[in-house]
């Protein structure tokens, strides 16, 4: 993709950008201001940046992509289904704009839930530390874009000492072609609380659109967090994401990230262990084929000492599709004592299937434990072997074992419908599989 | 146990067969009637392990020459699935752990998937419960094994159990152990030989293959066969393993006079 190009593009984005000036706060309307210059000066990268080498983006320029205009008035009945039956609180967005009477918030536990137009008002104070301070947008062109376009979102504060035991379901809904939507998610989770967010990305129609979504979580002392992030979106569109998670001492993050849908995904998934005994897991499953393309770049960061990790990163490839898996453990020199494990396990189901995975290693400090391994392979035909002299036929032993190589993932997701409702989904991929 | 008016179960004839262009089993004749126990006994690498995989399909060996006959029919014909679904079971020596599946999952797979090819009906989960947990009483098995994932973190004598259990559930018609007895202790042998024993009756036939006499003393054969160098060179009852584990296997090459390297 040329430079005109790409300049070309976001300068059409930005012509749907306007000032909201009911909602505007200095703070906010600063840091818009600051984003909208650096989406002036940063480029679309191209296969020419180390960070996208594997994944070409430059047709996402092919289409001005531009916000919704119209936003469709969906009536419950139309989204239900997709609907987590054990959360509480219900936060719907439609096509980026915040659908309340799709939306159940329920304060019962004291939790803080809502969009950020309507939360900013009363919790300025406790929003401005953390919006826009996770992931950064100074080098990142989505990053920037998403906070240029940023007059709504969710908002999360779990204050001090609250566990809340039904999770919480952000829902995206995507319903036009040819649209571009920026959501935005904050999650603060105050020392000694405890919740689980399913972030939830959904295809109303399958069309070609863009979803450029940006979640900060922010894990204080002695707080938990579960976080489950879902990428449904349809099987044209582009999904962009940038995550980062801050955790605070002692606090324990827990991730799952999994990638169906799109037809180019990219998950940039920042963990910063930034305090001394954080703990994080941080799982991954994407599950692919046609002619998809998922990404997913993590950076785990061992910045004090006393920090644990654990990773495990899989891929089941089908069709022609590829999948990049980008790894990246840091050390830095005064995590003393960190205890670290990444593995990166792929499963290729076709001879066109491709991965390329990349596990990186960069200690700094010299008492640690640390360990990372990868695979790539096909099935193994002494696993099949077994199932088939166990009467299974063969189509019913590899789709088994395919779905396995899934579940493992699948089954540490904390929320029950949503485990049994993925568990089918990832049956029907296998028993759709093209080997 | 013998019976006079048993009929073959399985007729292996001549069989040959090679593994990436090596002989490995040179010319097997067995036959094994309703009812019987064989012992199938040898030094590591004589081609026992081998036969079994045969027997029960394993693509990895290919059959040169000879004949199996399974119930009448040509057992090399059949898909490895097609031969369980009409009776052959393989308990495995190393049995695969599948992370991810369910081990009730697994079980309930099989049985449905095999009982609807005997034109019987398929048990919904929870009939399936109960009648897996019956079985599971046979084996003195741990109904945590069900919810765990196939064979993974299972020690050795929990793997065995879990085979026999397959067994038990799947009512096979030919059992072939292959090398069960392994990574098993006293106790974990003896329930696994156990249920192996009430397992077996006038309508299926066993195959025992082992290393060691010790198995034999728990589950009694009816005819034990020494194989070496991809034969059976020697056939005789359950005496003769008892020979076999005082005396060795060098002294039968030398009474056969069976001349080294010998090519058929």
């Amino acid at each position: 993709m040329s430079e005109v190009a790409s300049n070309h593009y976001l300068e059409g984005l930005l012509k749907t950008y306007s000032q909201h000036s009911s909602d505007v706060t200095p703070w906010l309307s600063q840091m818009r201001n600051e984003a909208v210059d650096r989406v002036g000066e940063l480029k679309i990268p191209t296969k020419r940046d180390e960070e996208w080498r594997f994944t070409d983006i430059s047709s996402l320029t092919d289409i001005p992509f531009q916000t919704a205009q119209t936003i469709p008035q969906l009536q419950p009945a139309d989204i239900k289904h997709h609907y987590i039956q054990e959360a509480a609180t219900r936060l719907v967005f439609v096509d980026g704009h915040y659908a309340s009477a799709l939306s159940t918030i329920n304060n019962d536990s004291g939790i803080i839930a809502g969009n950020l137009s309507m939360l900013l008002p009363s919790y300025s104070a406790k929003i401005a530390p953390h919006l826009g301070q996770h992931v950064s947008y100074g080098d990142n062109i989505f990053a920037a874009l998403n906070t240029a376009f940023l007059h709504d979102g969710v908002v999360i504060i779990v204050p001090q000492n609250i566990s809340v035991s039904s999770p919480i379901q952000l829902l995206f809904i995507a319903t036009q072609k040819e649209v571009t939507s920026h959501p935005r998610c904050l999650i603060i989770a105050e020392p000694g609380s405890n919740v689980t967010v399913v972030e939830d990305y959904i295809a109303g129609q399958e069309v070609a659109y863009v979803t450029n979504a940006v979640t900060e979580i922010s894990v204080a002392d002695n707080a938990h967090v579960n976080h489950i992030r879902l990428q449904r979106d349809s099987n044209q569109a582009f999904h962009i994401a940038n995550c980062t998670a801050t955790l605070a001492h002692a606090s324990n993050f827990q991730s799952i990230n999994v990638a169906l849908g799109a037809r180019i995904s990219r998950l940039n998934l920042n963990v910063q262990l930034a305090s001394e005994g954080a703990e994080c897991a941080v799982n991954g499953l994407a599950l692919i084929k046609k002619r998809q393309l998922a990404d997913t770049h993590t950076f785990i960061d061992h910045i004090k000492p006393h920090g644990t990790s654990r990773q495990l990163h899989k891929c089941i490839v089908d069709g022609a599709a590829h999948a990049v898996f980008n790894g990246k453990i840091m050390v830095q020199p005064n995590a003393q004592q960190t205890d670290s494990s990444q593995t990166s396990r792929n499963l290729l189901l076709t001879g066109q299937a491709q991965v390329n995975t990349k596990p990186q290693l960069e200690i700094f400090a010299d008492d640690v434990k640390c360990a990372h391994g990868a695979t790539v392979g096909q099935l193994d035909p002494e696993e099949i072997f077994y199932l088939k002299s166990r009467g299974l036929s063969e189509q019913a032993a590899r789709n088994l074992l395919t779905y396995a190589f899934g579940a493992e993932i699948i089954e540490r997701i904390p929320v029950i419908s949503l485990k049994n409702q993925l568990e089918q989904a990832v049956l029907e991929y296998t028993q759709s599989t093209e080997s | 146990m013998i019976t006079n008016n048993s009929k073959p179960l399985l007729e292996v004839q001549g069989l040959h067969a090679s593994v990436n262009g090596v002989a490995i089993l040179k010319g097997i004749d067995l036959t094994i009637n309703y009812g019987e126990i064989h012992a199938i006994m040898g030094i590591n690498g004589s081609g026992k392990s081998t036969l079994a995989k045969i027997l029960a399909g394993h693509s990895a060996y290919q059959v040169t020459a000879g004949n199996v006959i399974f119930d009448g029919k040509d057992l090399l014909a059949l898909a490895p699935e097609e031969r369980a679904r009409s009776g052959v079971f393989l308990a495995f020596q190393y049995p695969i752990e599948i992370p991810g599946v369910a081990n009730n999952q697994f079980l309930r797979l099989a049985y449905n998937t095999v009982q609807t090819q005997r034109g019987k009906d398929e048990l919904d989960p929870l009939e399936f419960d109960d009648y897996v947990r019956e079985k599971m009483k046979l084996l003195e098995m741990n109904p945590d094994f069900l919810d765990r994932s196939v064979n993974e973190g299972f020690s050795g004598g929990e793997k065995k159990r879990n085979e026999i259990l397959q067994m038990a559930l799947l009512e096979p018609r030919l059992n072939i152990l292959d090398e069960t007895d392994s990574g098993l202790d006293i106790d974990a042998l003896r329930i696994v030989a156990n249920g192996v024993n009430q397992l077996t009756n006038k309508d299926n036939a066993t195959i025992l293959v082992t290393h060691y006499q010790r198995l034999l003393n728990y589950i009694v054969p009816d005819y034990v066969h020494v194989m070496n160098s991809g034969r059976i060179i020697k056939t005789g009852g359950k005496e003769l393993a008892l020979e076999l584990e005082t005396r060795g296997y060098d002294w039968i090459g030398a009474e056969e006079n069976i001349p080294e390297g010998a090519a058929l």
